[in-house]
């Protein structure tokens, strides 16, 4: 098992408060691993941090990637993080571009590579067969992902106007669409009914299986992490409590205290 | 908003006369000071009349309008309704309102080509007509930046400004032609647009907004102070005309040179070079929508929408938003730039006073109220709050009274502009058409 990605020693402060404080992990390639904590744990700035939305305060982020060998995340700009180490997120609030067409979201999401196409947007103003032929590759690209993701009687219609659970599976494609090497999913359960989640379950394991793409997962829905991670990794103020396969860290005293609460607080569940 | 439609229920015959009676009401009481009483000349001094038969054939006229109308809008509603119940309004609807807009737009084009000819004679509309591709062209440069970027920039004028400014300059000082001059100052007002860009990259909104302002003040004062460099407030007088292919549009043409009428053995007339100047920035105006409605079809086309959409996820899908706004910006101002060279050199005069904050505001409304990235939406505007004012004429001090008032009634009754309908630049069922059909 390769260690695609390595986070060590990551702190990230803001002012005063430390959000993570000290945070080490791996992630293997290929495969599930899943963050999980009490809300406010630091888990979204951990993939704030990782996607370059935030400048960690100190610590390394270390990518293994399959071509492209070594990359320091920190020391990348957003933007670099997607486009040259291939990691890529969702978000806990959904954030697809509402007005535009699920088809033109995934398109978007394959900007880079279009616009190299394009040469400036050269060969794209004058309709020349280099810019014809990627745009078609990418109409492919999206139009694969959609019908995958059972998307595909969607693809006209603006992506605000459809429902929740679609909206979530919409943003899941329009990921995919970078072809990421590791894909952070934040919540992506979140809103979701027992059968939508049921069929994401299906989808990650898919990804995961099938296209080989490592899969960190943040997620409160615990049907969904326990049943399709490969190794849970538990975050409490900013700190790894506890690490291990799922059943580990669901018999951990410590991951039972987070969640519960000490015994003296009458054990008030939490999430 | 189906809910609202569904709870409407639909009027009695006694309701909809009630309804006439109240708007009746209102006409009276509107109508007796306005119309049921006025002042007459009797020898020197004046006496007040009254007029009750006109007025009582405007309040029933009030209560008539009313009754055809709310017949109508209801009868109206009720289509929908059931085209809603029966799940194809959505289709229908839209795919019914771009043929009309496209039919439309078709018809505009053919109305713009033909209109010197059929008014050959008349310069007051050419002249107008010509005012409105100008304003136009800037809804078009201007609708890249705010329509299609979604970054609300005040001070649009400086780009014009900057275009003005440069083909005067080049031309008076260096001797350069408008076709020669038009690229450099596009270029120019570009390279301005970029310089712009830059310190805005992280604002937004209402701060982007405050910071565009000052910009286009900024170069508003540098042209009325700089003397040297500007003339001042004095401006810059006999900019060149441009002409057609090298041959002059005047009586009596420079010594080597040739006028276009002598060329054509034309008598001499004045129309003739504002016709030609009128179909220059038709040509212009044209190129200006095929360029940004290929682009807007283009990743980077894409990519400013996207932004407009949402930056955070513009930024997760690694696009470098710094040079997706860099180059609105830049190609807004170059479009804003050709279309102050044309300006420049059809007044022959420019002046700092030409490009103050109102022009970046009536701009702004063509966009606002066309329909935020809305083409066709920018023409419709564009020629509406021209001839307002110009049909205004004849109410003298009312005129800006009723631009006023025509731009709340269009925001009241369409929120979202007057196209508001956004075509995506791509569709899934068409893309496999193309595939199975064409190649």
């Amino acid at each position: 098992m390769t260690t695609l990605l390595s986070v060590r020693n990551l702190t990230m402060r803001f002012g005063g408060l430390t959000a993570i404080d000290d945070l080490s992990l791996e992630v293997p390639a290929g495969r599930i691993t899943g963050i999980i904590g009490p809300n406010g744990a630091g888990k979204t700035t951990l993939f704030n941090c990782l996607t370059g939305f935030y400048k960690p305060t100190r610590g390394s982020l270390r990518l293994a990637h399959p071509q492209r060998g070594e990359m320091h995340l920190e020391r990348l700009a957003s933007h670099k993080v997607v486009r040259d180490a291939q990691i890529v997120r969702t978000f806990q609030n959904i954030r697809l571009f509402p007005k535009m067409t699920v088809l033109e979201n995934l398109i978007i999401a394959q900007h880079n590579r279009l616009q190299r196409a394009s040469k400036f947007s050269l060969a794209g103003l004058l309709g020349l067969p280099v810019y014809r032929a990627a745009e078609a590759a990418a109409i492919e690209r999206a139009a694969t992902w959609l019908t995958r993701l059972g998307l595909d009687s969607l693809a006209d219609h603006a992506a605000g106007d459809l429902p929740y659970g679609i909206q979530r599976r919409i943003e899941i494609a329009r990921a995919l669409c970078v072809e990421p090497v590791l894909l952070c999913l934040d919540e992506p359960a979140a809103g979701l009914n027992p059968r939508e989640s049921a069929e994401l379950n299906e989808l990650l394991l898919h990804l995961c299986r099938e296209r080989g793409i490592a899969i960190l997962l943040i997620e409160h829905d615990m049907s969904v992490v326990m049943n399709v991670s490969d190794h849970i990794g538990v975050i409490n103020y900013g700190r790894k409590i506890a690490e291990g396969t799922p059943e580990q860290v669901q018999n951990d005293p410590q991951v039972i205290k987070a969640y519960l609460g000490e015994d003296d607080e009458d054990g008030e569940a939490a999430p | 908003m189906s809910a609202v439609v569904f709870a409407h229920h639909a009027m009695t015959p006694a309701e909809r006369l009630r309804d006439a009676g109240w708007i009746a009401f209102v006409a009276l009481v509107l109508g007796i000071p306005l119309i049921g009483l006025t002042t007459v000349d009797a020898g020197g001094r004046l006496e007040v009349a009254t007029r009750f038969g006109l007025l009582a054939v405007f309040v029933a006229v009030a209560f008539a309008g009313r009754l055809v109308l709310r017949y109508g809008l209801d009868h109206a509603r009720a289509r929908r309704l059931r085209r809603v119940q029966a799940g194809t309004e959505a289709d229908d609807g839209r795919a019914l309102a771009q043929r009309v807009v496209t039919v439309l737009g078709w018809f505009a084009l053919g109305a713009a080509v033909a209109l010197p000819l059929v008014f050959s004679g008349n310069r007051y509309v050419v002249d107008t007509a010509t005012t409105v591709l100008i304003y136009v062209m800037l809804g078009w440069g201007l609708n890249v930046v705010v329509g299609l970027a979604g970054l609300l920039d005040l001070g649009y004028v400086a780009f014009y400004a900057v275009g003005a400014y440069s083909y005067a300059l080049l031309s008076t000082q260096y001797g350069w032609g408008f076709w020669q001059a038009l690229p450099v100052s596009g270029a120019l007002a570009a390279s301005f647009g970029i310089l712009l860009g830059y310190p805005i990259l992280r604002l937004r909104g209402d701060y982007l907004a405050i910071v565009t302002l000052g910009f286009g003040e900024i170069i508003r004062i540098i042209l009325v102070n700089w003397t040297e460099f500007s003339n001042g407030p004095n401006g810059i007088s006999s900019i060149p005309r441009p002409s057609f292919f090298g041959l002059e549009f005047s009586r009596r043409p420079a010594a080597g040179e040739q006028s276009f009428a002598a060329f054509f053995g034309l008598d001499y007339s004045p129309m003739q070079r504002l016709i030609f100047l009128y179909y220059v920035i038709l040509v212009l105006a044209l190129a200006t929508h095929v360029f940004v409605s290929r682009l807007r079809r283009l990743p980077v086309g894409r990519a400013w929408e996207a932004l407009r959409e949402d930056e955070i996820a513009c930024r997760a899908m690694g696009m470098n938003t710094t040079n997706i706004k860099l180059s609105a910006f830049a190609i807004g101002a170059m479009l804003g730039g050709f279309a102050g060279v044309f300006f420049a050199a059809r007044q022959g005069f420019i002046s700092p006073e030409s490009f103050v904050f109102t022009e970046s505001a009536i701009v702004l409304a063509i966009v606002v109220l066309g329909g935020m990235g809305s083409q066709m939406g920018v023409v419709l505007a564009a020629t509406l709050l021209v001839l307002i004012p110009e049909f205004g004429r004849n109410f003298a001090e009312y005129r800006m009274l009723l631009f006023g008032a025509a731009m709340v009634l269009i925001m009241v009754w369409k929120p979202g502009g007057l196209l508001s309908h956004r075509e995506p630049t791509l569709r899934l069922g068409a893309a496999a058409k193309a595939t199975e059909g064409g190649r």
